[in-house]
């Protein structure tokens, strides 16, 4: 101990005491805080580019699964558009068949009622054509007929019968 | 190409310093005094380490005793100055002629200086010569203070300057790119373990910040002086009392100032103990944050780097100690192989100490600013579980 403080040199010590002061206050302003403030500008600038990095990598993974919905959806909206295209070609077959059904029975019909209409007119034609010549056939009978006063008689005798027939 | 030519130019301004020290101190020669002499006894060997370790006033490189008698040293002589009784006092250490026993008395206005053992006195009135009683301490001289230019402090000022020199070329680095080059290179990873490995962890994520500039600081001082004294330039710096007791105060100051309420709550008034016991506590707690702490961070400083030195230059003295038992070839083999064993022991000691020193301070730091401020858990009579980051709060 009294070796220690008879070692001990008072004039070393102030010296010292300014020197290391001057040291501490010099390389704190010109060499440590420069130095920190660069490494730790340093260490956030990495850290930060390895966030992006692992931030684009989880965008780009969205974006992927994104892009397999979308193919997905594609799929599905092709799949339902072809459905529907089907859907609407085989209605439309449909309708035109139906269509067409209705039409030929409509013309079916109205080419029977015409062929009745036809038919009915073409028979009262008929009728009374057979009317006018039955009526000049009877004329013509009748008008023989009264020429011969026997068989005029007879005529009245017969027609009477058939009265009493009836 | 632009930091080359700096470093071009630092060299040479080194260099540069270097010769002209050589110039100055080629032809000194020493006529008073032979005492210095070749050093191949016990005794001399002991002597001359013990001068060693003590700080000195002129920078001697080396010297040796020509054909003639004559003892001639190789170095450079510092200024001396002193804060006398009568005022300031400057001249070159060359003055004292290497003598170091008292026997060279240098005057000055009126004022008459010798040095003894490194340490330099002031002679009391009309003394032409200093006086010594029988244990060798002047009796009619009084120590002055010293603020010389040592040689420790040429080594302080030296580190110092490397220092600065070093890491503002890293600071400027990062400005134009980020990640530095050259030597820069070497640095970072050192700054970045004190950060990271010292101040972080022990000071706390929140306070760190602001004591990392004095920890990166004593840590490179404390290292780089280190390693300066293990090359051939001899400094001693770290194994100064002075310097580690600058050193620890600083320390000390820092987490004195820097402590929070909780800090000198448990220093004074230590909760959850009984209150017969507080005062007792306070007492210890005063002693070791104010004594024993600081005493510790510079004695074991001062006493390892010291230690170092002692043992190597002793390792390398059994060149001639052992030169009669072992032979000439024997001798020096071992003394060769010990010393470079311990050398690089003594490489690894000089950043272990660094590395204690910056990490206590880092600790003692780290108690002060410390926060107890999380939610305690209560059992059920009320009283405070402890968990575990109590147990942490109230160790650290």
């Amino acid at each position: 101990m009294d070796k220690l403080l008879n070692d001990f040199s008072p004039g070393l010590f102030v010296v010292q005491t300014i020197l290391l002061l001057l040291l501490i206050l010099l390389m704190v302003k010109f060499a440590w805080k420069p130095i920190m403030n660069s490494l730790t500008e340093r260490e956030e600038g990495i850290q930060g580019a390895l966030d992006a990095a692992e931030k684009a990598k989880l965008e780009m993974q969205n974006l992927q699964a994104d892009n397999a919905n979308l193919l997905k959806e594609a799929r599905a909206e092709r799949e339902s558009m072809l459905k529907e295209a089907r859907d609407i070609k085989n209605t439309m077959i449909e309708d035109a068949k139906t269509e067409a059904q209705t039409q030929a029975n409509n013309m079916i019909a109205q080419a029977q009622a015409a062929i009745e209409s036809e038919k009915k007119s073409a028979m009262a034609e008929l009728k009374s054509h057979v009317a006018g010549l039955s009526i000049e056939i009877a004329e013509k009978v009748v008008r023989q007929e009264l020429s011969n006063k026997d068989k005029q008689l007879e005529l009245v005798a017969s027609m009477l019968n058939d009265a009493k027939l009836n | 190409m632009k930091v080359a030519t700096q470093t071009f130019k630092f060299y040479s301004l080194v260099l540069m310093l270097f010769v002209s020290a050589f110039a100055m101190a080629e032809n000194t020669t020493d006529p008073v005094q032979n005492s210095g002499g070749q050093v191949d006894t016990k005794d001399k060997v002991d002597a001359y380490i013990l001068h060693h370790i003590q700080d000195s006033h002129d920078f001697s490189l080396f010297s040796y005793t020509s054909d003639e008698g004559e003892r001639k040293h190789f170095g450079f002589p510092l200024p001396i100055i002193l804060w006398t009784s009568n005022g300031l006092r400057t001249f070159m250490s060359s003055e004292f002629h290497h003598n170091d026993d008292g026997h060279v008395v240098v005057e000055k206005n009126g004022l008459k200086f010798a040095k003894i053992h490194s340490k330099i006195y002031e002679l009391d009135g009309a003394a032409a010569s200093v006086a010594f009683d029988e244990t060798h301490h002047a009796t009619n001289a009084h120590k002055v203070l010293d603020l010389s230019i040592t040689k420790s402090v040429v080594g302080v000022l030296i580190i110092g300057l490397l220092m600065l020199f070093w890491f503002t070329g890293l600071a400027r680095q990062y400005k134009k790119r980020q990640v530095p080059t050259g030597f820069g290179r070497v640095l970072e990873p050192l700054v970045l373990y004190v950060r990271d490995e010292i101040s972080r962890p022990n000071i706390g994520e929140k306070h760190y910040r602001k004591f990392t500039g004095y920890l990166l600081t004593v840590f490179f001082f404390i290292w780089f002086l280190n390693l300066a004294g293990l090359t051939p330039l001899g400094f001693n710096v770290t194994g100064q009392v002075a310097v580690t007791a600058c050193l620890a105060i600083f320390t000390l100051i820092i987490y004195t100032v820097s402590g929070n309420k909780d800090y000198w709550m448990h220093m004074l008034w230590m909760p959850g103990v009984p209150v017969l016991i507080r005062p007792v506590l306070a007492i210890i707690e005063l002693a070791g944050a104010f004594i024993i702490k600081p005493f510790s961070l510079l004695v074991r400083l001062f006493a390892n780097i010291s230690a170092g030195h002692i043992v190597v230059m002793s390792l390398i003295a059994i060149m001639f100690t052992l030169k009669e038992s072992l032979g000439v070839v024997g001798a020096t083999g071992l003394s060769l192989v010990l010393s470079f064993f311990i050398t690089l022991i003594e490489v690894l000691v000089a950043f272990l100490q660094a590395y204690i020193f910056t990490m206590l301070s880092a600790l003692f730091i780290g108690m002060a600013v410390a926060e107890h401020d999380h939610d305690h858990a209560h059992d059920e009579q009320g009283h405070e579980v402890s968990d575990a980051e109590d147990v942490r709060g109230d160790f650290i």
